[in-house]
């Protein structure tokens, strides 16, 4: 018990610390080191939260992807990252003073909230026992079978962000040279070579 | 159930989701600054939905936090695709600049 204590405060204070650091690093790839971080140790408190194979797609997904898409625009665009830290004092005291509220509001719900005794026996989809079936196996079971059409929908909006992104980003620049795939195929043997009679000496 | 409160996990999202908020004031020159804050502010969401999930012991929650990071990787992919473009054609990302895009 106290062990899981102690690590559930030390990812809360890795993932809150990093937070910060990501909104107030001077440098954006220090940002998106540091949103990393924040990745990793949420995914250590899901993990304690008993969401094993969530904890892995956050890595997976998150870490793998999501951040090494940020680092790559962060290191592509060249930018003047100088000029982007002025007037950041001045937005401060009024994104702080937002900040604040909405943090105390939240903490006002938190603290002043109760769960009805009933609400843990009517989940729509009750958790199976330790040692029954693994998270990520339960999760399958469920993720295929009565959400397997919101499933294919979340597979849907994956494909339209993927080309939506592709149909932003491509360009056609001119003065490249391409492959252009069906010249090549219509291409025949006659077309391109030749057999020519070489008188003996002489050359063509 | 759960060796350390609901409200610790709660509360841990809560300081997430504020700081995400602020760091999209705290930034407002730097897009990808704000795109990490609304990563931030989604991470505190599906933090939520799996500690609820772990104390109603109800497995429904993990699968909406399921699609909840589908749409925070879409939502990622098209605002860094619409952010190159932005930056190709005005050589800044400077958010003030935006009001240009119109027409």
């Amino acid at each position: 018990m106290i062990v899981q204590a102690l690590a559930f405060y030390l990812f809360a204070f890795v993932t809150v610390t990093s937070a910060v650091m990501v909104i107030s690093a001077r440098n954006p790839v220090h940002s998106v080191l540091f949103l990393i971080s924040a990745f990793f140790s949420s995914a250590g408190l899901f993990v304690l939260l008993g969401a094993e194979f969530l904890a892995m797609i956050l890595i997976v997904v998150y870490v793998g992807a999501v951040a090494v898409l940020f680092m790559f625009v962060v290191m592509m665009l060249d930018i003047n990252f100088a000029e982007m830290r002025q007037g950041f004092l001045q937005y401060l005291p009024i994104g702080g003073l937002i900040g604040l509220v909405l943090l105390v509001e939240l903490l006002v719900v938190v603290g002043g909230w109760a769960l009805a005794p009933e609400a843990a026996h009517s989940g729509a989809a009750p958790m199976p026992a330790p040692g029954v079936l693994s998270n990520t196996h339960a999760l399958g079971e469920l993720l295929y079978t009565r959400y397997v059409y919101l499933f294919q929908a979340a597979g849907i909006v994956l494909l339209v962000a993927m080309i939506g992104a592709i149909v932003l980003t491509h360009r056609q620049r001119e003065g490249v040279r391409r492959q252009r795939i069906s010249d090549q195929l219509r291409r025949r043997a006659e077309d391109s070579v030749e057999v020519r009679d070489v008188p003996t000496g002489k050359g063509i | 159930m759960l060796a350390v409160g609901l409200g610790h996990y709660l509360t841990v999202a809560a300081i997430l989701f504020a700081l995400g908020l602020f760091g999209i004031f705290l930034n407002r020159k730097n897009v990808i600054v704000i795109l990490m804050s609304i990563e931030l502010m989604l991470l505190a969401v599906t933090i939520n939905l799996v500690a609820f999930s772990a104390e109603l012991n109800d497995l429904v929650g993990q699968i909406f936090a399921l699609f909840v990071l589908t749409v925070a990787a879409a939502e990622t992919a098209v605002g860094l695709a619409v952010l190159v473009v932005y930056f190709r054609n005005r050589g800044s990302i400077a958010v003030e600049d935006v009001n240009l895009m119109k027409g």
